[in-house]
């Protein structure tokens, strides 16, 4: 069946376009990039069968999997908990990272630049590739770029050791209340 | 009504069966060319519907329709040899796959061969079948006859979004225009393009499109072909683009199946198995009799422990592990178990590998084997974000397995033992220290505090220093009576080979030379340690002096 359902979505959206709908600008992306992690896990849908979560490729900018939660209908307290808890971890995390590695590439880049300028050479060479400074030039850059984010790197080895921590016990926790609930039942049967 | 096709000598015509053609229709127009026309054609080898898509735009244009007997359209793709072949080729593939129709290209284009002149520019046609993917149809499906191409060509718009080359013909004349890109940009059907992209790159292609495309020889043509198209490239791209993505999408569901190899990855089971193999090497240096029960206890208590550490350490280090190109494929950053599961299973590893050891063996070894868990969970794992010492640490946790091999057959911590920890100690300075060389900038952009990135002089400096350490640990092994003293002789060769590499190292601190001392400490380390066997003091035999093979 799943190689069904990518090919109905396409043919009636080929339908659709055929229809003669207008073209959908692309939306900018860049400085938005950060906050449209929910946006973009949002536009994939599971099929309605589906009862469990979604995990999706890395993403472009943090290299951190999406995941897609599943809502089931009879939802405790305690899962919606979880679930919210997971939800805005995984925001966090995307944020973070992807402020990480974009703030990386940036100064990199600056580095690159402004080396080269130093040395007087071009940012081509001359067969139109980009100029790159061997490992060792590029060793001062790693080295000072790791001791400048230390102190923000400390906070998140901190905030992300305390979620994980909280969300593998609250999902110990969702994990025995349903084992629970399956068995009351049974003592309920039992013990009429 | 149906018409036939005029058959010129240059059509080619394929054939497929009749649900396909609807598709193939969509995939005509997905490639900007005109809406085929049909007629029929009794090929008399025909078993089912059969149709030929037709890219000719002064074609007249039947409506297609869904005939039990079929209806047929003939199709060429034209294109020149100027023309990227293997291009058009991923592409049709591409699209094709998405319609779920398989597409066949040729290996070399078909010569022609009905005897009509073909300029110099033309490459010639190309075969291809359409074949069905449900295998409940009757096996013969597709009959494809090559037609040679005179015909009045086609704009055919090549997405080639690297090279956005537009092949135009005007009057049999070729032209060809060359758009670059400003910056570079991948085909959107290609699996790792982010949707962005195709976007920004659709944005930029519209305007061209309109003037471009083809001026045929009948200016009622033009008309003919529509740009509306253009909505459709999009949406189609769109669409391919979300349903490339859409199916890297997985559904978190455990299939039991899969359980074992997860967890084999998870616990590093290679690395699992080369520290239990220094615990055995460990267990046979010792000076006890060999004691096959006790021999297999350890082997499993010591790898049980090794899984759980292993798992833990990937629990901990999830959003590290997916921004580092060497571990971006472990089972927690691909989502295939849950972090519950995991620590589920390295409790289930734990607890029985440490009673295993401690009730099994001897509270000497289970103990060390608990301290090794908490040392390499609790200590390595997060200090390598704080400080350079977790090398150090990590050092220990390498050390610390043959240590436990050695105590488990003789139940206490003597000289040998510690020589044998101090042996493996030394070795992870030049192995780990030639590995993280290479690694600085995921290092650096992970925020791992490694002695290659901040310290770069030092952890060339310790890495001869430990390979020198090796060399003179190796001449105390028999003052220790643990091996004789032809083991410093015949493994000095390959110290003074590992040291040699270390002082490269030292000396030229580029990544070729760090290589060199990475790979020779993975071959360095078991002939060390199975030269020490072959040379091991037996029981009985004097202490120094007398020399015994």
């Amino acid at each position: 069946m799943a190689p069904r359902r990518p090919a109905k979505r396409l043919v009636t959206a080929l339908c659709r376009a055929f229809s003669g709908r207008g073209c959908q600008l692309a939306p900018k992306r860049g400085a938005e990039r950060r906050d449209a992690a929910p946006s973009r896990v949002s536009r994939f849908c599971p099929p309605r069968k589906s009862r469990h979560d979604w995990i999706g490729p890395p993403d472009k900018y943090s290299n951190l999997r999406p995941i897609h939660f599943y809502i089931p209908e009879n939802e405790s307290p305690l899962e919606q908990k979880l679930r919210e808890l997971r939800q805005e971890t995984q925001e966090w995390n995307q944020q973070f990272w992807a402020d990480q590695n974009l703030t990386f590439h940036k100064e990199k880049e600056e580095f690159v630049h402004s080396r080269l300028k130093a040395k007087g050479l071009d940012l081509r060479t001359a067969s139109g590739q980009k100029a790159t400074l061997n490992a060792e030039e590029m060793a001062e850059f790693y080295k000072e770029f790791l001791s400048k984010n230390f102190q923000k790197h400390m906070y998140y080895n901190r905030d992300w050791y305390k979620r994980n921590f909280a969300i593998t016990f609250f999902m110990g926790k969702v994990a025995l209340e349903r084992i629970w609930n399956k068995l009351r039942p049974k003592q309920k049967k039992t013990s009429s | 009504m149906e018409e036939r096709l005029p058959r010129s000598p240059g059509g080619w015509t394929v054939i497929s069966e009749g649900p396909q053609k609807n598709k193939l229709i969509r995939l005509a127009r997905l490639l900007l060319i005109p809406a085929p026309s049909f007629a029929n054609i009794d090929t008399g080898r025909q078993t089912g519907i059969d149709l030929s898509i037709c890219l000719e735009p002064q074609v007249s244009h039947a409506k297609a329709r869904d005939t039990s007997r079929g209806s047929s359209f003939s199709a060429k793709p034209f294109y020149t040899s100027d023309t990227p072949a293997k291009g058009i080729e991923r592409n049709w593939k591409i699209l094709a796959s998405a319609l779920e129709i398989t597409l066949q290209w040729p290996r070399s284009p078909v010569s022609t061969g009905s005897g009509h002149p073909s300029p110099a520019g033309w490459g010639g046609g190309c075969i291809w079948y359409l074949e069905r993917r449900v295998t409940r149809e009757s096996p013969r499906r597709f009959l494809h006859l090559l037609r040679n191409v005179n015909q009045q060509w086609v704009t055919f718009q090549h997405f080639n979004f690297l090279r956005h080359m537009y092949v135009t013909q005007l009057n049999r004349s070729l032209k060809q225009q060359i758009k670059p890109k400003p910056e570079p940009a991948e085909s959107p059907f290609l699996e790792k393009t982010s949707l962005d992209e195709a976007k920004a790159e659709i944005c930029e292609m519209r305007p061209l499109v309109p003037p471009s495309l083809s001026l045929s020889r009948k200016p009622s043509e033009k008309a003919l072909i529509e740009l509306e198209p253009t909505s459709v490239i999009e949406g189609s791209i769109d669409l391919g683009k979300e349903t490339k993505e859409e199916k890297q999408w997985k559904e978190m569901k455990l299939r039991v199946d899969d359980l074992p190899g997860i967890l084999a990855r998870l616990s590093k089971i290679k690395l699992t198995a080369l520290v239990v193999s220094t615990t055995s090497a460990g267990f046979a240096l010792a000076p006890a009799p060999f004691d096959w029960s006790c021999f297999l206890l350890t082997f499993v208590g010591t790898g049980l422990a090794s899984c759980a550490a292993n798992s833990i350490n990937q629990f901990f280090e999830v959003p590290f592990d997916s921004n580092m190109n060497r571990t971006k494929n472990r089972p927690l950053v691909r989502g295939q178990i849950s972090p519950l599961l995991a620590v589920s299973f390295a409790t289930c590893c734990a607890v029985p590998g440490v009673a295993l050891l401690t009730w099994g063996v001897n509270p000497l070894t289970g103990a060390l084997g608990l301290f090794n868990i908490f040392l390499y969970t609790c200590c390595y794992t997060p200090l390598k974000r704080v400080s350079i010492a977790n090398t150090w640490v990590g050092a220990v946790v390498g050390a610390i397995p043959p240590v436990m091999g050695w105590t488990a057959a003789t139940g206490s911590l003597d000289a040998g033992a510690c020589l044998l920890g101090g042996i493996l100690y030394s070795w992870q300075f030049p192995h780990f220290n030639a590995l993280s060389w290479g690694l600085r900038e995921d290092y650096s952009r992970g925020g791992y505090c490694m002695m290659s990135v901040t310290h770069p002089a030092l952890c060339r400096r310790v890495a001869l220093r430990h390979c020198l350490a090796l060399l003179a640990m190796c001449v105390a092994a028999p003052a220790l009576d643990v091996t004789t003293w032809t083991f410093p002789v015949i493994a000095l060769p390959i110290n003074l080979y590992i040291s040699y590499l270390g002082f490269r190292f030292y000396r030229d601190a580029d990544r070729k030379s760090s290589r060199k001392l990475f790979f020779c400490s993975l071959w360095h380390l078991p002939l060390l340690l199975l030269l020490m066997l072959t040379c091991k003091r037996r029981a009985g035999e004097e202490g120094t002096g007398a020399p015994q093979s």
